[in-house]
Parts: structure tokens; sequence; C-alpha cells
């Protein structure tokens, strides 16, 4: 009889995990490297390949990090409140083009607007690995002296952009 | 008081399902023939009050009561008739009545249809039916009441999602529903047979048009789906592997494994514990679909507002259900035994090696699914499955299944012979491989992608005409419409729906490796050129519908100079909710859509524009239509109509009956 019991033992597991499952919430994620310095990378410009941008290069200021992808449906979902924000001018926006095709990117940015002051390409991941990267699209807020100081996990919504990221954005300019 | 009425007649078809999931089921085991009795009148009655409640609650939406909460949250004085009809499933509450009715209707047809079998074979089945039909109206009753008041009442409703207004909506959730809900039928007589211990070819003749009648309303219904996230959407993908789009289509293949895994169990009476399990697990996937969307666990695009109150429900009902029907099985099913014997090549083995893919193949849909949701649960982090997981483990996986396709039909039954099949199959195999490499070149562009896609629809298509050939030869009648009129319908269906999936895999195919799109600046006046169209940009206008107001184009489209089509694609801002939607134009074709859709003002009266050329992407929707087509034609065959006769006989008949 015990292998008829394989059906019912396999269901329970995953019975298990569903209700552990409703306890959480999927958009939510503490991330280790919160308080850390943003891993280092220096990478080509999505627009401009012949240039490269760094983590370096934002050395005293206050800036987003967002992750993004072309094949991502979530990214355009949030999309339209970094298009709205970059319009406000309160915190420069870079990107972080992720496993993507260079020419797909450019569509994508042609057709939903482009809100980034420029783009890094990370085509093959390497970068988003040192980031942690769980799932596009990711965002991070990296302080003046470079570290990380909040990490959002899936689409940013309008509520976490309002009661989180610009706060903590007027916060850290202010402090410095 | 209408509401009133509707959540009275809720609680009333409460109290006839626990009559009727309880009384018949004792009966039935203790051979109590009025208890039995009950189970017709109790699901027929059943169905009226929940009809009736429905009706209720589809009155108070035409009628705009905003007391209602749930008329109020998802309708709007100006929304127009058709959809605030459609708005009684645009919500979590309303579709959970939508489940209940089709639950019932289901239930009330094997009532009715059900004259020639066993009074304790039907109480049984209904007994179950009954069941989970008290846990749904409980769950609807006691967290999710679609009646309940909102006071005072609202003045004006906040509208239904705008996504949601479109003709789609009116038929792609009762087809889908149909089809989800369907499968409780076959899993009602899975757990009668388990219950009767009489697990044997006749359960399965029992059991195959209803689980074949479920399988096609869900193919039809995903269909749907499919092509109106297509068209409304606006951007021209046709599947997006979203969870829950994945729950939909985790049904369907079980299904589809089930109907197959039937076919054995009916003609050669093995599977036949195997079949009970897919049975099973068909059902428990299309519970599972309703806990993803419902609970908050997955986030999608697709999910309801969620509570986690009604996640705890749908996840106990779950565990009940499926976990006391599998301690059910474990308990039975070793008795069974393994019915008739079958060699290693044989058409048993071919579909058991299908069967064994596609419940592979679901496996892998559900594990890339729920894996987000493993992880976290292990606290390994967060992270999202996507796409590119999705489509290279199903396409490894469904490829050498659409192989087999090609063969399992001409195996002989018990045991057949490989060098035969090969030589039956040769100028199949030679015309898809000719086919394969030469097709890709009549569209100007050679993949490895297009000639595997080829190769795959054309042997299925030629193998299926071999089949049906060989069959003729062997058919005594003279002449070759006498011949084709002799073959069974289900013969046919089964042609039918193996030729779908041929036209459907030839659409995928054109619209993966050939589709072409452009993002461009268009101002009035200027045109740009795709696959030999010309698409000229003539007027932009204001308009205004009944509750949107929209910039409309114009744009011509030209082929070589002709005039192909006027198209007039909208970008559409919803008056309540402020939604921005884009409405693509598409010119549909035989052999070509063209896709239009604006995207975003760019000043000077210029926009940008998406045009798109999509090679055959009809033929994906068409060859779901074919399948759907194919099943409906098996359900149709004689042998479900000409009354059962003994059941010594009838086994025995399909020892040697020969009909896929």
């Amino acid at each position: 009889m015990k292998r008829w019991l394989w059906p019912l033992v396999i269901f329970l597991v995953l019975a298990v995990f569903l209700g552990v499952g409703l306890t959480l919430n999927p958009r939510e994620v503490p991330s280790p490297l919160i308080g850390k310095p943003a891993p280092p990378f220096q990478l080509p410009q999505l627009h401009d390949p012949e240039k490269t941008f760094s983590q370096k290069d934002m050395a005293g200021k206050v800036w987003l990090l967002n992750v993004w992808a072309s094949w991502c449906g979530p990214c355009r979902e949030e999309h339209p409140i970094w298009v709205d924000l970059a319009k406000t001018n309160v915190v420069p926006i870079y990107g972080l083009n992720y496993k993507d095709k260079r020419s797909d990117s450019m569509a994508w940015l042609q057709r939903y607007g482009d809100p980034y002051v420029l783009s890094a390409s990370d085509l093959k991941g390497s970068i988003g690995i040192d980031y942690g990267v769980y799932g596009v699209p990711e965002t991070y807020v990296i302080d003046k002296q470079g570290i990380i100081r909040f990490k959002q996990i899936g689409p940013v919504t309008p509520a976490v952009l309002k009661e989180k990221i610009l706060p903590l954005i007027a916060k850290l300019n202010g402090n410095a | 008081m209408v509401p009133e009425l509707g959540q009275f007649a809720l609680i009333l078809a409460l109290i006839l399902a626990v009559a009727q999931g309880t009384l018949p089921l004792i009966g039935a085991a203790r051979g109590v023939a009025p208890w039995m009795g009950l189970a017709r009148p109790a699901a027929q009655g059943q169905f009226v009050f929940v009809a009736i409640a429905f009706g209720c609650l589809t009155y108070s939406f035409v009628n705009n009561d905003f007391s209602v909460l749930y008329v109020a949250s998802n309708s709007n004085t100006t929304l127009p008739l058709q959809y605030r009809i459609a708005a009684v499933w645009g919500g979590h509450e309303g579709s959970l009545l939508l489940w209940v009715l089709m639950l019932t209707l289901w239930t009330m047809a094997v009532s009715v249809f059900s004259d020639r079998l066993p009074d304790d074979i039907v109480s049984r089945v209904l007994g179950v039916l009954g069941l989970i039909s008290v846990g749904f109206l409980c769950f609807m009753l006691f967290t999710s009441n679609p009646f309940d008041r909102l006071l005072p009442a609202a003045m004006d409703g906040r509208d239904l999602n705008p996504l949601l207004q479109d003709p789609g909506m009116v038929f792609h959730p009762p087809m889908l529903y149909m089809g989800y809900v369907g499968f409780s039928v076959a899993f009602a007589f899975a757990i009668a047979a388990l219950l009767s211990g009489r697990l044997d070819a006749t359960w399965a003749r029992w059991s195959r048009p209803w689980t074949t009648l479920a399988w096609m309303f869900l193919t039809l219904g995903i269909a749907l789906g499919s092509w109106w996230a297509y068209y409304e959407l606006g951007w021209g993908g046709w599947w997006f592997w979203d969870p829950v789009e994945n729950a939909s289509f985790m049904p369907w293949l079980m299904g589809t494994a089930l109907i197959h895994s039937l076919a054995v169990t009916e003609k050669r009476g093995a599977f036949k514990s195997w079949t009970v399990l897919l049975a099973i697990f068909a059902f428990a996937l299309s519970l599972l679909g309703t806990f993803l969307v419902r609970s908050g666990v997955i986030t999608s695009v697709h999910a309801f507002a969620t509570d986690p109150k009604r996640g705890i429900f749908i996840l106990a009902f779950l565990v009940i259900v499926i976990g006391g029907s599998l301690i059910l099985f474990a308990w039975r099913a070793h008795r069974v035994g393994l019915g008739g014997r079958f060699d290693r090549v044989s058409r048993e083995s071919f579909l058991l090696l299908n069967n064994v893919m596609l419940v592979v193949a679901t496996g892998s849909v559900l594990l890339g699914t729920l894996y987000p949701l493993f992880l976290d649960a292990l606290g390994l982090g967060k992270i999202s499955v996507g796409p590119p997981y999705f489509d290279t483990v199903f396409v490894a996986l469904m490829a050498p299944a659409l192989f087999l396709m090609g063969v399992g039909p001409l195996a002989r039954w018990k045991q057949a012979s490989l060098p035969e099949l090969a030589t039956r199959l040769k100028w199949a195999f030679a015309v898809a491989v000719v086919g394969a490499l030469l097709l890709p070149l009549t569209m100007g562009k050679w993949t490895p992608l297009a000639t595997f896609g080829f190769l795959l629809a054309l042997w299925i298509v030629a193998s299926s005409v071999t089949t049906l050939w060989s069959r003729l030869k062997q058919t005594p009648a003279a002449g070759l419409g006498a011949k084709l009129r002799t073959q069974s319908r289900s013969y046919y269906g089964m042609l039918l729906a193996h030729v779908g999936v041929a036209v459907f895999v030839v659409g995928v195919t054109m619209v993966k490796s050939y589709e072409a799109e452009k993002d461009v600046r268009l101002a009035v006046g200027e045109a740009v050129e795709l696959g030999g169209y010309a698409f000229r940009l003539d007027a932009l206008n204001e308009v205004t519908g009944p509750n949107y107001r929209a910039m409309r184009g114009t744009l011509t489209v030209t082929r070589d100079g002709a005039a192909v089509r006027t198209m007039y694609p909208e970008k559409r801002i919803y008056n309540v909710q402020k939604n921005a939607m884009t409405e693509a134009a598409i010119d549909t074709g035989f052999t070509r859509d063209l896709y239009v859709s604006l995207g975003e003002p760019v000043g000077n009266n210029a926009w940008l524009v998406r045009v798109q050329v999509k090679p055959f992407v009809d033929w994906i929707w068409g060859g779901c239509v074919l399948m759907a087509l194919g099943g409906l034609l098996s359900v149709l065959d004689r042998r479900y109509r000409v009354a059962v006769r003994a059941r010594a006989e009838a086994v025995a008949a399909a020892g040697t009956a020969a009909a896929g």
C-alpha cells in the first residue's frame, strides 16, 4: 500500500508550502545588502556602449538604481512611476538593464519613455548576481557614500515611493 | 429586497447541497433506495436556487443597485448594459457565484443524462458533487457574500476595471469556468468508482464524455483568454506564463492526459488506478488555481483583491477534498488490479508515454509557478520565474509528446512492432522533413526554430493522414464515401484535435520566427514601412465613448500602392477609474494580422506608434478551436447514445474494439 500513499504525501507537502505562503507577503523582502557598500561594477552604457558607467561615478550623490528588462512584465507596470519621478528631478535614476538584448531594450525605452539618466547593460546578468537580484524589477537607493540604504524587490508602487523612497531620499540629502 | 432573495436562495441551495452530499452517499453505502433517490431532485433543486441567486445579482447590476457593496465596487451607471451583466463575474464574489452556478449546472446535467447508470453510481457521483458544492457555498456565504449591503448606498459605482470592459469578458470567464468546474464531474466519477470498488471499463465509458466536454470548454476558455489578452492588452502578446494563466493551463494539461488515459481504460481496461489519479489531479489543479487567484500567495496581474481568511478557507477545503480523495485512493486503488497486459511497444505504451510527458509538463509548469513561493517559504529569498524558463522547459517536454502523437494512433493495441510502424510512417516522415526544410525558405529566412516547428506540425498532419488512410484500407465497405462514413465520430474527433495541435504549432512557429514590429514616431501625414505594408497616419481625433474619452488615430494601410485597410487604434481614458487603455487596431487575415497600437503622445501632433505584422497568428486560436471541435465530435459519438447493455458485454466488446 505504501506506493499508493505517495500522491498523498506529495500533496500534503505542497499544501504545507501553500499554507506557509499565506503568511508571507510576496512583495516584501529584507536584503542583506542594506547598509553595505554597493557592489562595484563597470559596465557599458546602453545607449553608447563605447562609454562605461560605474557606481564610483555617483560618489557624493544620492541616486536610484533600477534593475529592469524589456522582457519583464512588472517593469512595465512600475515604469510610469519612474517616468513621472524623472520629470521632478528629485533624484537621478540610473537603470541596470538586466539580461536583455540591446535592440529590445532600446525599443522598449522608446515605447514607454526613458526616465533614466543612463542605463548600464548587464547583458549576462553577472552584476545582477553581485547585487543579489532575485527578480526583475528591483530598485536600490544608494547614498552619497555609496551605501545601499533601501531595496525594493518587484515593482515599486506609488505607496512605496511616497512612503518609503521619497522620505528616505529627502533624509539622505538633508543629512550631508 | 432582491438581494435578500438572492441570499436566501443561496442558503436554500446550501441546505439542498448538504442533503445531496450526505444522504445519497450513505444510502449508496447501505443500499437504502429512497436515500439514493434524493440525489437527483436535490441536485436539480440546488441548480434552481443557485440560478435564482445568480439572477438576483444580475438584476441588481442591471438596475444599478448601489446599495449592494459588490455592485457598487464593480459597476457604474455609465457602464453599458452588456458589461453590467458581465460585471456580475468581474470580481471575486460574483465570479465565485459563477463557479457555483457552473458546478450546479454540471451536476444537474449529470442528474438528467444518467438514466442508464446504476442508481448507486449516480447517487455517489451526485453526492460527491454535492459535497464540493457545500464547500463553495459555505465559502461564499461566510467569507465572500456577493449580496452584502452597503448602507448608505453609494451615489454611483466604482466601475468595472476598464481592462474587463470588453466582449472577451462576456465569454471568457463562463467558458473557462465551464471547463475548470467540469473536471469536478470526472473527479466525482473517479471517487464514486473508488467508493463502490467498481473501477472498470464501464466506469471509464461513463466518465469519458463528461471529461471530454469539460476539456473542450477549458480549451475554448483558455483560447478565448489568450485571444483577449492579444487584442486587449495592446502589445500583441498572446501568452505570458502569468501564474493565473498557468493555473488554467495546468488542469488543461492534466485533463489532456486524463482523456487519453480514459481511452485506454475504456478500450483495454488498463491504467485504471492511474486514470483515477489523473482525475483527482485534474480537479485538484482546478481547485489550486482557485486558491492561487484568490489567496494572494502569488503576485499576478489577474489576482483578485486578497483576504487571508479566504486563502485559509480554500486551502482547508483543498486539503479536505484532495487529501481525502488521495487517502481513499491509497486505501482502495491497490485492489484495482492492473487490467489488460500490454507489450513494451503498443498503443498502450505510447499513450502511457504521452501521459507521463503531459504530467511532467504539468509538473514543470507547477514548479515554475510555485517556485517563488517555495523559496520564500524556506527563507531562501525571493525570485520571479519568467517566460525564459517556461519556454525552454515546456517546448523541450512537449516536442517528444507531439512526435508521439503521430505514432500512437497507428500503433496496435497490446502489441505493435517498431519496424512495421517505421515502414508505415516513412512517407509521412519524409514529407515532414522535406516540407520542414523548404517551408521556412518561402518566408525568406531559414531558422532552426521554424524548421523544427514545421517538422512537428507536418509530421502530425502527415501521420494523421497515414493513419486515416490505412484505416480506410482495412474497412470492408465499398467505395471511399462509404468507408469514410463507417468511421466513428470519436475517431474523426481524435484526428481533428490532433490536426488542431498541428495548426496551433504552425501559428506559434510562424509568429515566433517571422513576426516583425516597429516602434516609430508618426506625425499626421507620415508613414512607416513594415513587412511589405505601408502604414500612413492620416488623422488624430479626439472621440468620446459612453464612459471614456479617447484619442483615435486613422491609419491607411497599403501594400504595393493598393489600399488594404483603414485602421483606427485608440488610446482611451476611462472616466471613473482614470486608467489609460490601449485599444489596438487589428486587421485579421488568414495568413497574417496587422496590429497597430498607439503608445504615447510625443508632441506636435505626433504619437509613438507600434506597428506589427504577425504571420499566421490566428492559427494559434484556430488550432484551439479545432481541438475543441475534435472534443465535441468525440462526445457526439454514437456509442454514448446507444443504450449500454449488460456490463459484461460492454467489457467484452471493449476488448475487441479498435477505435481510438
